[in-house]
């Protein structure tokens, strides 16, 4: 009886999903017929069944402003990205200068791991490296970072595009965990106008040389 | 004929994607190693390809072309961050870069 409802509460949290595949579909054919729904659902079933994947943990929340907010800043990211790299390929006095850079993520959730490492490789100029999902740790390279200051802001940039993530629809326990981290930066960051400038603002994240 | 303002969008969108295309076809050539050259060949094309396919939308404004362009850019945003993502990986581990470009490598440092 238990084993049951556990699959059929499974079945529930793929739906989602599920739905998502028959969208596609009607997406593919550029018009809404009850035939597309119907070889949709058909075609959906058949390739969750052939192509059988671990099941996606999702949160279960969705805040759509944050949502609308997510995708209209990476939108942005990327259009100024564009421009500063094909400005790096096009300008007259190009010298090279990378950077691999680990960013510890704060979330312990595959699918906003999973997130962040597209949204992130997405804008031009960073391309992930390298995953370790233990740690939740991107290892992203990163094009014209001049010096070793370059890294750390482009670090607090990827963490800002999690933290938006995480906003979006992350689970309650991410949301928490990111803001919890926030407001002890802030206490930090106070602390650091009285001791001096040079502590690392996270000490996961700090610089490792 | 098509409406005057509608050449202006077309104009100004179809230049940009090719000016996107040029550039990186210029920092393939310009840029030093295969990381670098990754970005180059990966990135500025999907500014490119979104402002070609939002001009399509737009010029021929029609629900079927407008979710077509929305699968489109949508598939290119998903499986362009994988395969540069397969490409970095496998030039890494196989020591296919100028350490020397970097000013820090921290998957160096914490692999060891």
């Amino acid at each position: 009886m238990s084993a049951r409802r556990e699959r059929l509460a499974a079945a529930v949290n793929q739906l989602p999903l599920f739905l998502g595949l028959v969208l596609l579909w009607a997406l593919l054919w550029g018009k809404f017929s009850w035939l597309n729904l119907l070889t949709g659902v058909i075609f959906a079933a058949v390739v969750s069944i052939v192509f059988y994947l671990p099941a996606v943990q999702l949160s279960g929340r969705l805040n759509l402003w944050r949502t609308v907010w997510l995708f209209g800043k990476l939108l942005f990211d990327i259009v100024r990205a564009s421009i500063d790299v094909s400005w790096l390929a096009l300008g007259p006095r190009y010298t090279p200068s990378n950077a691999i850079v680990a960013v510890h993520l704060r979330t312990r959730s595959d699918l906003i791991l999973t997130w962040t490492a597209v949204a992130t490789s997405i804008v031009p100029g960073s391309i992930v490296v390298d995953i370790e999902r233990v740690d939740s740790t991107l290892y992203l390279h990163v094009i014209n970072m001049p010096d070793v200051a370059a890294t750390e802001k482009f670090r607090s940039r990827v963490l800002a595009t999690e933290r938006r993530i995480v906003l979006a629809f992350g689970s309650a326990e991410d949301v928490e965990r990111v803001s919890r981290v926030r407001a002890e930066e802030d206490v930090r960051r106070g602390l650091d106008q009285v001791a001096g400038p040079h502590t690392p603002a996270d000490p996961q994240n700090g610089a490792q040389a | 004929m098509n409406a005057p303002w509608s050449d202006v969008v077309t104009a100004v969108l179809v230049l940009l994607a090719a000016l996107m295309c040029l550039a990186a076809g210029v920092g393939l050539l310009r840029f030093p190693d295969v990381l670098t050259r990754l970005h180059s060949a990966t990135k500025p094309q999907i500014l490119g390809l979104m402002a070609v396919t939002l001009d399509i939308a737009v010029t021929n404004f029609s629900v079927g072309t407008v979710t077509l362009v929305v699968a489109i850019v949508l598939f290119q945003a998903l499986t362009a961050p994988m395969a540069a993502h397969l490409v970095a990986r496998a030039s890494y581990q196989t020591d296919h870069l100028r350490p020397d470009l970097l000013v820090i490598d921290e998957l160096r440092n914490a692999r060891g």
